[in-house]
């Protein structure tokens, strides 16, 4: 039978239509939920005023993350600490009511599987390749590197998936990003999804589902996939997409929600058919040649205001468009940059490492391995690592790397998103810089004022050492 | 949610592009366990430069607000979309929004509106002149007191939701019968991806 050739995300979609409206709008399927505590009260509420049950529960997993402060969560004598911040408390306590009440899976914070959503989910092999997976949170494009369609959605969203486990949707365009090649020595995923953002722009891929394609993709582990699909919304995707591969499924085997034994073989051969087809046709095509890419940073306040860590600090006149000269002036001001500066010499007073970009176990280790011997600069004044999960925290801990980034003055943190958005107490202080590994140096993302320049985590251990922006080449020779 | 129809007054005239969520509600509103009050934080960042807009009484109370591309970029945060709805917006005009933020807006009465940068330049001059602009959902068009005429279009279901301030919750509930037929099929050929948590 010969079909239309057919991209990987027109496969996904297709399996997922439950019916179309005459107008065009799909009815799709939703296979997987997750839930944290920062977009989903108002969305039980609403159920509950409405007399709504959750149709699938069991499709849905909360577990609390934004909100939580990353300190010590149980006393010397194993009791949980309270909040201190009366409105975290009462939003942490309303999931952990929600979640029993509408018989969800709960995983509460003191627990070892406790983490940030789009950590656990993989981790936890609730994620899985051709699922459809939301989120209230926008990185839950992250997801797209097991190959799943996975994307970030409103609280009326959440809502309406609790309730009828589908969304009503239009289907977005096809985009290719190909890079072929192979990546330089200190370039890493986090500097290549920041080097494509910077190349297509922070709208670049707005009406699109992003899949990226060619050997530097297929030579990554799932976690660098993760970190590549997570900031396709930084680009304005609305999904991230890298075919799942025999990476994947080593990745996924005997995790504990993953299809086991024969429905493992079912799922597997099933997947093997998940790949953009010969002649499918992209509406959009970019394709980047990785030995163009080098160690990356930000020097403004939209993640495409990306330069090579060898660059320097941009002249707003030099931008083509008007619109661009206003916001690239307005993002110097804010950060408090000058023209002409090469990155290098920009002083750094806080470094942090975490987020759901970059807090896998694989993150913190090539931070450790610049860290290893080495201690923070007397001008860095904080800096923490938060580890994605309580297991990432653990396994660290098994393989030494707490103790590299503690000797080297780092403080080691229980799971959490923490100053990657800065809702919990770990802030940057105005008018204060950091090297952080998280998705957004938007303005006062990190507490107001603050200023953010996004790097991978050998980078953000390079800036640690050096008290400023740093080419982490120089450390690794 | 109430229907819209069509919208008349002044706008405010924000003009920026990539305004993102972090910048229309930051963080620390985000631990509300309500809807409501929000507009107190809209903009907060904002409201603290000099001659901001948001601070200019020309344009308290505007029911329309204008800005660059890409608005409502960032975070899925729908609190940008209540804070809105908070300070009294109706329409937000600009090129391009983002594909969540404009999801949010909609299913709050607030209408997306995408019209070239040309226009959007043009709405800003009207706007800065303290003129109204009226949006018709109806018709489509973005009208001024100057004779400008403004087409744009809306995906059919969105403009539908917003005319008849329908609830999609109850829609789709509806169409459970559906719903039900492709959960069964789905179980009897891959049961493995209807089990979830429940391992």
């Amino acid at each position: 039978m010969a079909s239309r050739p057919r991209t990987l995300y027109e496969k996904i979609w297709d399996a997922h239509v439950v019916e179309t409206r005459d107008d065009g709008t799909a009815l799709i399927y939703i296979d997987r939920h997750l839930v944290h505590e920062v977009t989903s009260p108002q969305a039980f509420e609403a159920l509950r005023l409405a007399g709504r049950p959750v149709r699938r529960p069991e499709l849905t997993l909360a577990v609390p993350d934004h909100n939580l402060p990353t300190t010590p969560r149980v006393d010397g004598a194993g009791k949980p600490v309270a909040i201190a911040d009366p409105e975290s408390a009462a939003q942490l306590a309303a999931l952990e009511d929600n979640a029993p009440a509408f018989g969800i899976r709960y995983i509460p914070a003191t627990a070892k599987e406790q983490g940030i959503v789009h950590v656990v989910g993989p981790e936890q092999g609730f994620s899985l390749p051709g699922t459809t997976i939301v989120c209230g949170d926008s990185h839950t494009a992250c997801h797209g590197g097991l190959g799943a369609l996975a994307f970030g959605i409103g609280t009326s969203e959440v809502e309406h998936v609790l309730a009828t486990q589908t969304l009503l949707l239009q289907q977005s365009k096809s985009m290719e990003v190909r890079v072929d090649g192979d990546l330089g020595p200190g370039v890493t995923a986090k500097d290549l999804i920041m080097h494509i953002i910077g190349t297509i722009g922070a709208a670049g891929g707005s009406g699109y589902v992003i899949e990226y394609r060619g050997a530097v993709f297929e030579a990554m582990s799932v976690e660098q996939r993760l970190t590549v699909c997570n900031m396709s919304i930084e680009a304005g995707a609305r999904a991230g997409l890298i075919a799942p591969d025999d990476v994947t499924f080593a990745y996924l085997k005997g995790r504990p929600m993953a299809p086991q034994d024969a429905e493992w073989d079912a799922a597997v051969a099933y997947w093997r058919t998940l790949h953009s087809d010969d002649g499918a046709v992209f509406a959009k095509s970019v394709t980047i040649d990785a030995a163009d890419i080098e160690p990356s940073v930000t020097w403004g306040t939209s993640p495409e205001d990306v330069v090579p860590i060898g660059g320097r600090v941009p002249d707003p006149q030099d931008f083509a468009d008007e619109s661009k000269r206003v916001a690239a002036q307005k993002s110097l001001d804010y950060m408090g940059l000058t023209a002409g500066t090469p990155m290098t010499q920009v002083p750094i007073e806080n470094v942090f490492i975490g987020s759901c970009t970059n807090s896998r176990i694989e993150d913190l280790r090539a931070a450790a391995a610049v860290l290893k011997g080495r201690h923070k600069a007397d001008n860095v004044r904080w800096a923490i690592v938060v580890p994605g999960s309580g297991l990432v925290k653990y396994q660290a801990e098994a393989e030494g790397l707490d103790k590299i980034f503690t000797d080297a003055g780092f403080e080691w943190r229980e799971p959490g998103c923490s100053a990657c958005l800065g809702m919990n107490p770990d802030k940057v202080p105005p008018g204060e810089r950091c090297a952080s590994t998280s998705n957004r140096n938007f303005v006062g993302r990190q507490g107001p004022g603050a200023r953010t320049h996004l790097v991978s985590p050998a980078m953000a251990a390079a800036a640690a050492v050096a008290g400023r922006l740093a080419d982490v080449r120089e450390l690794q020779n | 949610m109430e229907p819209l129809t069509r919208v008349e007054g002044r706008a405010i005239p924000l003009g920026l592009k990539n305004v993102d969520t972090d910048i229309i509600i930051p963080a620390k509103w985000l631990k509300t366990i309500s809807r409501e009050g929000l507009g107190a934080g809209a903009f907060e960042a904002l409201r603290g430069t000099p001659g901001n807009v948001f601070e200019d009484p020309a344009y308290a109370g505007a029911p329309v607000l204008i800005a660059g591309d890409n608005f409502g970029c960032g975070s899925s945060r729908e609190h940008a979309a209540w804070a809105l709805d908070d300070m009294g917006i109706r329409v937000v005009i600009a090129p391009s929004f983002s594909d969540i933020f404009s999801g949010n807006a909609v299913k709050n009465g607030i209408l997306p509106v995408v019209l070239p940068q040309d226009a959007v330049d043009r709405l800003l001059e009207v706007a800065r002149a303290g003129e109204p602009i009226t949006v018709d959902l109806e018709t489509q068009t973005v009208t001024t007191t100057y004779q400008d005429r403004f087409s744009f279009t809306l995906d059919p279901f969105r403009r539908d939701c917003l005319l008849n301030g329908l609830d999609e919750v109850g829609l789709t509930m509806a169409r459970g019968e559906a719903i039900g037929g492709f959960e069964a099929s789905r179980t009897a050929a891959q049961p493995w991806l209807m089990r979830g948590t429940s391992v």
